[in-house]
């Protein structure tokens, strides 16, 4: 039975971890909305690039089309890039991401295939370091970085292409969460060499163009700057889905706390009053005794 | 004069959307204006000076890195880095040129090297242009 002075200890803990988590639930709210409005601010210029770039690739195929378009015939070595938080204490977000990308490693393992890891964020580091230390060929940490930017994008998709041109790989998978809402973020993996591009860009309603320099020249030009917006778009849904997950499980710690006091004052009261029972009875059977 | 509908927007937001009569783009082939009922076009951009005509003064931006697209009577400029002149600062491009002109001696093969020169002498001339600029003023 822990003495009063314990209890008191205790829930005076729990009430200053409740401050705690319920001032990180209110800074992530906060953050997020910011996260949002980056994440929406950026929509306008890939809606735009992919809409020129499957219009270009419709009309540049075959032998002379890009090896970032068409890739490099094989697929024997795979690329995973893992976009995760910097921070931890934000539920399954890390988790979730880490998970969708061992699973795909494995598998692609089991089918005799060559997997590579390049990480973004150092949690998801952390976490792979454990079962795939020797795999992995890059990390890139924000951790300094206050406000992510394009330059981050641009950091990251430099690594990519550094390591295409060695021929270290033939496939890159980009894995990331895809903010949804705030209780819903969903882990997804996504190829981006070669790069996938709209669906009908055969359509017969394109325009005709005229182009400066030649077609192959621009998409050429396009691919590897496509990429980075691709990758600008990932960091920027993982960070608001990363504030979402903080939110939804600090409020949560928040709530436990909130019952764990009430709990540990219940106890508290409980034994207090059977003190003041017994101190009365004490006294009284000492009167009586007189 | 006619006008019509132009967008410059850049990876992180939108800068300027709305009703213009002339816009003059530095293009990788070299500069062009576009006017209202141009035909549909695509060109990747140079590292330079993208005006915009419109009500009252020409604003003038530095743009780099990009494309501009023309279609349904509307354009759009999507550009990496867009700076009003104003905001640009000497030492931001005295680092562009520095970076290029290590770009041109890392460069393997001929046309890596090739291209990077091409950038670094657009960024130059850039530079000059800016000064004359700054001179009138």
């Amino acid at each position: 039975m822990p003495s009063l002075k314990d209890l008191r200890n205790r829930i005076a803990s729990v009430k200053a971890t409740q401050k705690i988590t319920k001032a990180m639930q209110m800074v992530a709210a906060a953050k997020l909305k910011r996260a949002q409005t980056a994440a929406e601010a950026a929509r306008p210029y890939a809606e735009k690039m992919e809409a020129v770039l499957a219009n270009l690739a419709g009309s540049v195929t075959g032998a002379d089309a890009p090896v970032l378009l068409a890739g490099t015939g094989k697929d024997d070595v795979h690329l995973l890039v893992v976009a995760t938080a910097e921070r931890g204490l934000c539920g399954a977000f890390n988790t979730s991401i880490v998970r969708l990308a061992r699973e795909r490693a494995l598998a692609l393992q089991a089918e005799g295939k060559t997997v590579k890891f390049l990480c973004v964020g150092r949690k998801g580091y952390d976490l792979i370091r454990r079962q795939f230390d020797k795999q992995i060929v890059g990390f890139i940490e924000f951790r300094a970085v206050k406000q992510l930017s394009y330059a981050q994008a641009e950091e990251v998709g430099a690594k990519l292409f550094q390591l295409f041109e060695e021929g270290a790989f033939d496939v890159a998978t980009l894995f990331f969460s895809k903010f949804k809402s705030v209780i819903s973020q969903i882990p997804t993996a996504q190829q981006i060499i070669p790069a996938q591009v709209g669906g009908d860009a055969t359509a017969t309603d394109k325009a005709p163009y005229e182009f400066e320099p030649g077609e192959a020249e621009i998409l050429s030009d396009l691919l590897p700057r496509n990429i980075t917006i691709q990758i600008f778009k990932a960091i920027l849904e993982n960070a608001a889905s990363e504030q979402g997950a903080r939110m939804s499980s600090m409020d949560s710690a928040t709530r436990n706390a909130g019952e764990m006091i009430k709990k540990q004052t219940l106890k508290y009261n409980r034994a207090r009053q059977a003190m003041i029972t017994k101190e009365l009875i004490e006294i009284i059977s000492g009167a009586e005794a007189l | 004069m006619a006008t019509f509908n132009f967008e410059l927007v850049s990876p992180e937001r939108q800068l300027f959307s709305g009703q213009v009569e002339q816009i003059v783009v530095p293009g990788a082939d070299g500069d062009f204006g576009v006017l209202a009922g141009h035909a549909p076009f695509v060109a990747s951009l140079r590292p330079g000076i993208l005006t915009i005509h419109g009500d009252g003064q020409p604003k003038r931006l530095y743009v780099r890195g990009g494309f501009a697209e023309v279609s349904d009577g509307s354009l759009t400029v999507l550009a990496e880095r867009a700076t009003p002149v104003e905001d640009l600062r000497a030492d931001q491009i005295d680092a562009e040129i520095k970076d290029a002109q290590d770009d041109v001696a890392d460069a393997k093969d001929d046309a890596t090297r090739s291209k990077a020169a091409e950038r670094l002498g657009q960024l130059q001339s850039l530079k000059g242009a800016l000064g004359t600029i700054g001179a009138t003023h």
